[in-house]
């Protein structure tokens, strides 16, 4: 537990310099973080009481996290059903401006997150600030299409009718997102720009072994412009919370990529009993291996365009 | 929208004169025109209340049944030849008009399934993988042309081995079917710039399941853009209609199709299961009842199969104050009478605006009595037979939960043939959402009606379904549909019309109707892997 706050770059207590005159002045014990979920755009921690032990790559035990239980990802689905229908009803430049912001906010906590990423994945710091860097931009990329998407995947249908009739993408609704188990920043961030930028709101069971950054870009989106309530952040273990999340009625759809590949099947038996759309990692690739640094892999229209559906209008022409 | 000409949706005379099928409102505006009243009620000395039978008879209009050379006998259709079940087992497929039997169909077993899907999978390896789009699009286009050819065969045979009115498959299901294969043909050679910035590659072999309510239909829809993208397929049609699926394998015999790119297999339900859960298949396509869609989602778990599937639905046909309500009655009949109701996206509730109900129920009542139920292949009949005694018997004992629920019942008094599965057009009045009759799909034609308020009232109803296939809207103001239509949780929303179809327009549901959209380009996306160009 000891070192969890040692590897934060400028958290250290070198802003407070004028201490430094009096050699006798005891070391400042650091006020460190208590990582707690996010629901309904607050910080409660589960309502089970119970934690787990979340260590750095090399081992070294780092902080508790939450150990979310089925019942708090049922309050998330909830916030997120609430929340969804007044981000589907935002414009759609709104949309990309709000998620832009995201990208503000990270580059702002741009050190902190090289920081956790770095611990977190055992990475060496100018690999984890790449990732970093990548992330922010990801939200850039994301973001840019929001008043877009509908341009691209809709269309006006030339009938044989007397009927102007026309296909618009609207959003899904409650998306289930269980996060990539080795990426834990870059990865998750990956997977949640695209169901947000089509509108839809989300529940984030993040990385088990790593969710100490996915709480952390919590914290950036709470204080950011996405509504209360948009994204849900639950930590803990997947085998007790990824069947709750699959056979959650009021979940829409579920993106399973996160998921064990011994525990993919049964995910998706339960995903059926509400016919919920099934998003999987493109055949071939493994969660270890994926290169999110790629952006041509991890960049694409049609990863927003899975968390859509099409809506075809017909209108009559007369007079 | 302005003022609508009576007896149809604008325009209706113009698409007519094109050759597009005018449905049913057609046939209404020449039953009502030969009442020798003026007005929608008769004059008291006619001695007739409302709802009763037209008081004189139709003579029979019969189509010719000469035109379809019905064999004894069908087999499978796999690799490019017509072949015995492997058992040489068969099941007879039955006229549900007439309940006698049609014919013979070879039944596959698992054995014949697998022979298919190997057969698919090497003409998609070697045939029709490699054949350039433009000369695949030339098969497509030769498909489409020769079921225009031979279109009344088809119709003639669809009607009898399905049930519906030989007007329906006359005017809509054949010349849909044909129109289907013509839209996707021209995509064959156009694929990238369906997908901009990507790479469309063929999945592979498709595995294709399609109902018992619009055979060739189905089989158009499934069959067309996924040969315009490349891949071969494997097409289990539904063991009442098995008829026209077979018919077509003829099509491609003669339209030259490369052996194993189309296959047929004719089966039960389990066939349909084998076929889909086989791992020599890249893709599942199904259309069918939301029951069986999620057996077969459940079936491919936990593998990289692409799948799509249109289930069913409850569709809300949402009636305002202000809407043409002549006209709305014409598509309210359209929307659930259309096929039996035996339509996925039929509008089976119908929410009328309190300050209309009356009226507009009258209305409905009035125009019930005018139609004709009776023998499909007579060109005047509107409903026809309920595809299977097995449906007839849900439809019935559905209906009985109405009344015993306690919805009001209407049906207008009309003689149905001794022999078939008939059932009455039926309306149900007084219904609450939580009768079953209106949660559960019927996919018969019943009618249930409920009413609303105001506008939020109509889309907290039409959105309370697990369903979201389609729904209607019936205004004359332009802004309200625009709005209604983007509040409906529905695939497909209609807006002054109900149940129309076109190659071009996607098709497919929200929530528990399933996903994925059939028709138009999207509905090409069903049948491509995308990679970076």
């Amino acid at each position: 537990m000891a070192t969890g706050r040692s590897t934060a770059p400028g958290r250290a207590g070198s802003r407070h310099g004028a201490a430094t005159t009096v050699s006798v002045t005891p070391p400042r014990i650091e006020v460190r973080k208590t990582y707690k979920l996010y629901i309904g755009g607050a910080f409660p921690r589960t309502e089970s009481g119970r934690s787990y032990l979340v260590t750095a790559a090399d081992g070294t035990p780092v902080a508790n996290a939450c150990r979310g239980s089925r019942k708090d990802l049922r309050d998330a689905v909830r916030a997120a059903r609430a929340a969804f229908p007044g981000w589907e009803d935002r414009t759609a430049m709104n949309r990309g401006q709000v998620l832009y912001r995201v990208a503000e906010l990270m580059e702002g906590r741009h050190d902190q997150f090289v920081a956790e990423v770095a611990q977190a994945e055992g990475l060496r710091p100018d690999r984890a600030r790449a990732v970093v860097d990548r992330a922010i931009d990801r939200w850039v990329w994301y973001a840019g299409w929001a008043d877009k998407i509908a341009q691209v995947l809709g269309s006006s249908n030339p009938v044989a009718s007397d009927y102007f009739n026309f296909t618009i993408p609207e959003p899904t609704g409650v998306v289930g997102l269980v996060a990539p188990e080795t990426s834990s920043l870059l990865g998750l961030v990956s997977r949640l720009a695209p169901p947000l930028v089509a509108g839809n709101a989300v529940v984030a069971l993040t990385s088990e072994t790593r969710p100490l950054p996915a709480i952390t870009l919590a914290e950036v989106l709470a204080t950011s412009d996405v509504p209360a309530g948009v994204v849900n952040v639950i930590t803990g273990l997947k085998r007790e919370l990824v069947p709750v999340m699959a056979g959650h009625e009021d979940v829409d759809s579920i993106d399973v990529w996160g998921v064990a590949d011994d525990a993919r099947r049964d995910a998706e038996l339960a995903a059926t009993e509400n016919v919920k759309r099934i998003i999987r990692r493109p055949a071939g690739t493994t969660d270890a291996r994926f290169d999110w640094l790629e952006d041509r892999a991890s960049e694409r229209p049609e990863w927003i365009a899975a968390y859509l559906e099409m809506k075809t209008v017909w209108h009559p022409i007369g007079v | 929208m302005g003022s609508v000409p009576a007896g149809g949706p604008p325009g209706e005379g113009r698409a007519e004169r094109r050759g597009i099928p005018g449905m049913m409102p057609r046939v209404t505006s020449d039953a009502t025109r030969m009442r020798p009243w003026s007005g929608d009620r008769a004059p008291a000395g006619w001695g007739l209340g409302d709802g009763q039978a037209i008081p004189w008879e139709y003579a029979p209009a019969p189509e010719s049944r000469d035109i379809v050379g019905l064999r004894e006998r069908y087999g499978l259709f796999i690799n490019g030849r017509e072949v015995e079940a492997s058992d040489k087992g068969a099941f007879q497929t039955i006229n549900p008009a007439t309940e006698e039997k049609l014919a013979d169909v070879s039944r596959a077993t698992t054995a014949d399934v697998d022979r298919a899907i190997a057969a698919a999978r090497r003409a998609q390896r070697r045939s029709w993988g490699n054949l350039p789009g433009r000369e695949r699009a030339k098969y497509l286009f030769r498909i489409a042309r020769i079921l225009q050819e031979r279109s009344r065969e088809f119709a003639v045979l669809e009607t009898m081995d399905s049930g519906k009115p030989i007007k329906e498959s006359r005017d809509v299901d054949v010349p849909l079917a044909a129109a289907h294969f013509w839209y996707y043909a021209g995509w064959a050679d156009k694929l990238e710039y369906a997908f901009p910035g990507r790479n469309a590659r063929p999945l592979g072999v498709a595995a294709q399941v399609i109902p018992w309510n619009f055979p060739l239909l189905m089989l158009s829809w499934k069959i067309a853009p996924a040969l315009a993208a490349g891949n071969t397929v494997v097409l289990k049609p539904a063991s009442t209609t098995p008829l026209t699926a077979l018919l077509f394998a003829d099509v491609c015999r003669q339209a030259d199709l490369p052996p194993g790119v189309v296959n047929i297999v004719p089966g039960p339900a389990e066939i349909g299961m084998h076929l889909v859960s086989s791992p020599g298949v890249d893709k599942v396509a199904f259309t069918g009842s939301t029951g069986v869609g999620k057996l077969i989602q459940r079936a491919i778990a936990g593998t990289d199969k692409a799948i799509t599937l249109e289930l069913g639905g409850k569709a809300a046909n949402i009636v305002f104050e202000d809407a043409a309500l002549d006209q709305a009655v014409e598509g309210i009949v359209n929307g659930i009478y259309f096929n039996q109701g035996e339509v996925c996206c039929a509008g089976s509730r119908l929410l009328a605006q309190e300050s209309i109900v009356g009226p507009l129920v009258e209305k409905l009542k009035d125009r019930l009595a005018t139609i004709r139920v009776g023998d499909p292949l007579d060109k005047n009949t509107d409903v026809g037979a309920i595809n299977s005694r097995q449906q007839l018997d849900k439809i019935t004992e559905l209906v009985a939960a109405g009344v015993a629920e306690g919805a009001e019942l209407y049906q207008p008094a009309c003689d149905l043939p001794e022999r078939g599965w008939f059932f009455r057009p039926t309306l149900f009045t007084g219904v609450a959402q939580s009768h079953r009759i209106a949660r559960e799909e019927i996919f018969g034609p019943v009618l249930s009606v409920l009413t609303f308020r105001t506008p939020e009232e109509a889309v907290e109803k039409a959105n309370n379904t697990p369903y979201g296939l389609s729904a209607g809207i019936w205004t004359e103001k332009g802004s309200r549909i625009l709005s209604m239509a983007r509040r409906m949780r529905a695939g497909v929303v209609w807006a002054n019309t109900f149940n129309r179809f076109d190659p071009t327009s996607p098709f497919g549901g929200y929530k528990e109707s399933g996903f994925g959209r059939e028709g138009g380009m999207h509905g090409l996306h069903a049948y491509v892997r995308l990679e970076d160009r």
